[in-house]
C-alpha cells in the first residue's frame, strides 16, 4: 500500500517541478486576481486575448476586490480586478512596499438588489433599503410584502460590492460613517451563492454586479430619495450615471502597465475588449 | 565481524533517523506556536484582549475596525456541540454493532462504509450540505433561510463520526473476552452484558473517541462556511446563522494585507483555536492514558 503511494509521489513530484519550471521559463504568464464580480468579465477577456496571442498564458482568479488588491500589494499577481477604488491605507501599505498602484477604469457596473420572483415586492427606496440590510426593517409588511422575516444576504467583506454598497446605501455616501451591516446578514462568498439563495428562498433580499441577473431572481427597481423615479439597472442608465447604485470597475497595476499587462489592458480596453464587457452584461465606457 | 559491525552502524544510523523525525514533529509544533503567538499577539495594539474576546461585534473592514470575537467563538461552539449531539449517539450506536452485534460478513461491510465516510473530502460534504441539507431543513422546520447553526452541526456530525466510531469501536474490542463471557455465565442478556459490562469497561477510550470528535468538528472549515450562512451574530438558538471562528479565518485571510490589524486579528483567532484544540487534544490524549493503566 504504501509502496504504491510513494510511487504516486515520486511520479508526481518531478512533473510539478517540470512543469512550474516551463511555465517559468516562458516568461509570457500575467496572474489577474480580485473582484468577484469581474470574474467572468477577466475571464472573457483572457480567453479572448490568448488566442489572438498564441504563447500568452492568463490566470484569471476571483476572491475579492479585496484579496486582488492584497495579491497585488504582496507581489502575487500582476494586475489587480477591483470594483471599489483603492482605500488610502492600502495605498500606504503598497508604498511601504515600493509599489505605487496605477487605476485603470476598465468598465462600469450597475449594483442589483435582488428579491425571489415569488415576492410581490417590486420597488424600494434607499431609506427602505438601509433600513433592511442595517436591521431595522426585519419583515417584508413593513415594506409592502407579505408578512415574513426578511433574509438578509450580503457578499463577504472581501468583496468590493460588499463595501460599494455599504459606503453608498448604508452610509449615504458618506466613506467614515458609522453605519454597519446588521449581525444577522449572511455573509455568502460569491456573487454565485447569492445569486442561488435568492432563487431558493422566498424571503431573501441580496445585491449583485447586473452581470449575474437571470430569470431566478427578480430585480428590484430602487430610488435614491428626493429623486422619484424608481429604476432598475440598465446598461443605458449605468452609462450616463443615472442608475443610483452604478460604479467604475477597476484594473491596478503596479506602477505603469506594461510588457504583457500593458498589452492585455489595451486589449480590455479596445473596441473587441468592450463588446465583451456587453456581452457579459456590464456597461462598456463608450 | 566485519558484516555485524555494518549492521550496528545501520542501527546507529536508523535509531539516530527515527530520533530526529520525533524530535522534528514537536519542533514542527512548537515553530507554529511561536509564529501565531508572534504574528497573533501584535492584535493587542489595536485591541484590549477583553474586547477582543468579549466584544459583540465583528466588523474587520471598517474604519475604525471592530475586532469583537465573541459571535465567532459562540458560533464554533454551538455548531460543535450539535454536531456532538448528534455523532454520539450514532456514532456509538455504530461501534456497539459493529463490534458487537453485527455478523462477521456485514461487519467488514459497514467498517469500510466508515472509512469511506472519513475519505470524502469536506468540501464536498459541505456541498451537499449546501444543495441538499439545507433546503430540506428549510422546509422541514419552515425557517426563513436553510443556511443556520443546525446545518452544519448535522453536516459536522457526518464528519466527525468516521473518528468516534472507529476509537470507539477499537476501545471496544480491547474488552477482554473474559470480561463478556463472565457477564454472560452469570446470566445476563446479551444487551445487559453490552450496557453494564463492555461500555463501562470501555469508557474512556469512548470518552476519549468524542473529545478526538470534537477536535475534528471545531476545526473543520470549508463545510461549514458553506453552509452555516456566516452571520456574525450571537446565537440565540440552532435555527440561526453563525459564523465560526474557523470559517472567519477562511473567508478573510485572502484578503488582508500582510502585517495590517486585520491580519493580526485573524492569527489571534488562530490563537484561540489552537488553545482550545490544544486543551481538547491534551484531555483526550489524559484519558487515554489513564485508560492504559
Amino acid at each position: 500500500m504504501l509502496r504504491r503511494y510513494w510511487k504516486v509521489a515520486i511520479g508526481v513530484i518531478p512533473t510539478v517541478i517540470l512543469s512550474s519550471g516551463l511555465a517559468l521559463a516562458a516568461g509570457g504568464s500575467l496572474q489577474i486576481k480580485g473582484s468577484d464580480t469581474m470574474a467572468n468579465l477577466g475571464q472573457a477577456w483572457a480567453e479572448a486575448f490568448m488566442k489572438k496571442n498564441p504563447g500568452a498564458m492568463v490566470a484569471v482568479t476571483g476572491g475579492g476586490s479585496g484579496t486582488g488588491i492584497a495579491a497585488l500589494i504582496n507581489g502575487t499577481c500582476h494586475i489587480a480586478q477591483a470594483s471599489r477604488s483603492m482605500k488610502p491605507q492600502e495605498i500606504d501599505q503598497a508604498k511601504t512596499k515600493g509599489i505605487v498602484p496605477k487605476e485603470y477604469t476598465v468598465a462600469r457596473d450597475g449594483i442589483a438588489v435582488v428579491v425571489n420572483p415569488k415576492n410581490p415586492v417590486s420597488r424600494l427606496s434607499f431609506e427602505e433599503l438601509r433600513g433592511i440590510f442595517m436591521g431595522s426593517i426585519t419583515d417584508w409588511k413593513q415594506v409592502g410584502g407579505k408578512p415574513g422575516q426578511i433574509v438578509v444576504l450580503s457578499r463577504e467583506v472581501n468583496s468590493g460590492t460588499h463595501v460599494y454598497f455599504k459606503e453608498h446605501i448604508l452610509r449615504r455616501g458618506n466613506e467614515k460613517g458609522p453605519e454597519e451591516y446588521a449581525p444577522s446578514a449572511l455573509l455568502l462568498s460569491s456573487s454565485e451563492a447569492i445569486a442561488d439563495e435568492v432563487a431558493n428562498t422566498v424571503n431573501a433580499i441580496g445585491y449583485y454586479g447586473m452581470g449575474y441577473i437571470s430569470p431566478k431572481q427578480k430585480v428590484i427597481a430602487v430610488a435614491k430619495e428626493g429623486q422619484g423615479r424608481y429604476m432598475k439597472p440598465s446598461i443605458e442608465d449605468v452609462r450616463k450615471g443615472k442608475y443610483p447604485i452604478s460604479r467604475p470597475l477597476f484594473w491596478y497595476t503596479k506602477g505603469e502597465a506594461k510588457d504583457l499587462a500593458k498589452q492585455m489592458l489595451d486589449f480590455a480596453l479596445s473596441k473587441e475588449g468592450q463588446e465583451i464587457v456587453a456581452k457579459l452584461d456590464f456597461v462598456p465606457l463608450k | 565481524m566485519h558484516w555485524k559491525r555494518t549492521r550496528s552502524i545501520w542501527e546507529y544510523f536508523i535509531e539516530k533517523c527515527v530520533l530526529i523525525n520525533g524530535i522534528a514533529c514537536i519542533l514542527l509544533v512548537a515553530l507554529i506556536f511561536l509564529f501565531l503567538l508572534r504574528e497573533g499577539l501584535s492584535v493587542l495594539k489595536y485591541t484590549s484582549p477583553w474586547e477582543f474576546l468579549l466584544g459583540e461585534y465583528w466588523y474587520p473592514v471598517s474604519d475604525p475596525p471592530r475586532f469583537g470575537i465573541l459571535p465567532l467563538i459562540l458560533g464554533s461552539l454551538l455548531v460543535t456541540a450539535g454536531a456532538i449531539l448528534i455523532s454520539i449517539p450514532l456514532g456509538i450506536g455504530a461501534a456497539i454493532f459493529i463490534s458487537e452485534i453485527a455478523p462477521d460478513g456485514i461487519r467488514d461491510w459497514i467498517k469500510s462504509g466508515v472509512e469511506l465516510l472519513a475519505a470524502i473530502p469536506s468540501i464536498v460534504i459541505g456541498f451537499i450540505g449546501m444543495v441538499v441539507l439545507a433546503p430540506f431543513l428549510k422546509d422541514l422546520f419552515s425557517l426563513p433561510t436553510g443556511l443556520t447553526a443546525l446545518t452544519g452541526s448535522v453536516t459536522l456530525a457526518f464528519m466527525a463520526m468516521p473518528t468516534i466510531v472507529s476509537i470507539t469501536e477499537d476501545a471496544l474490542t480491547a474488552v477482554p473476552r473474559a470480561h463478556r463471557e463472565a457477564s454472560l455465565a452469570l446470566g445476563a442478556t446479551r444487551w445487559q452484558t453490552i450496557y453494564r459490562v463492555v461500555v463501562p469497561s470501555a469508557a474512556s477510550g469512548i470518552l476519549a473517541a468524542i473529545m478526538l470528535g470534537v477536535g475534528r468538528a471545531i476545526g473543520e472549515t470549508m463545510a461549514v462556511m458553506m453552509v452555516t450562512g456566516n452571520a456574525a451574530v450571537i446565537p440565540h438558538s440552532f435555527f440561526q446563522p453563525v459564523r465560526t471562528l474557523t470559517a472567519t479565518i477562511a473567508a478573510e485571510m485572502g484578503e488582508t494585507v500582510h502585517q495590517s490589524p486585520h491580519y493580526f486579528a485573524l492569527f489571534a483567532i488562530g490563537i484561540v483555536l489552537f488553545i482550545i484544540t490544544f486543551f481538547i487534544n491534551i484531555g483526550a490524549g489524559f484519558v487515554i492514558q489513564r485508560n492504559k493503566r
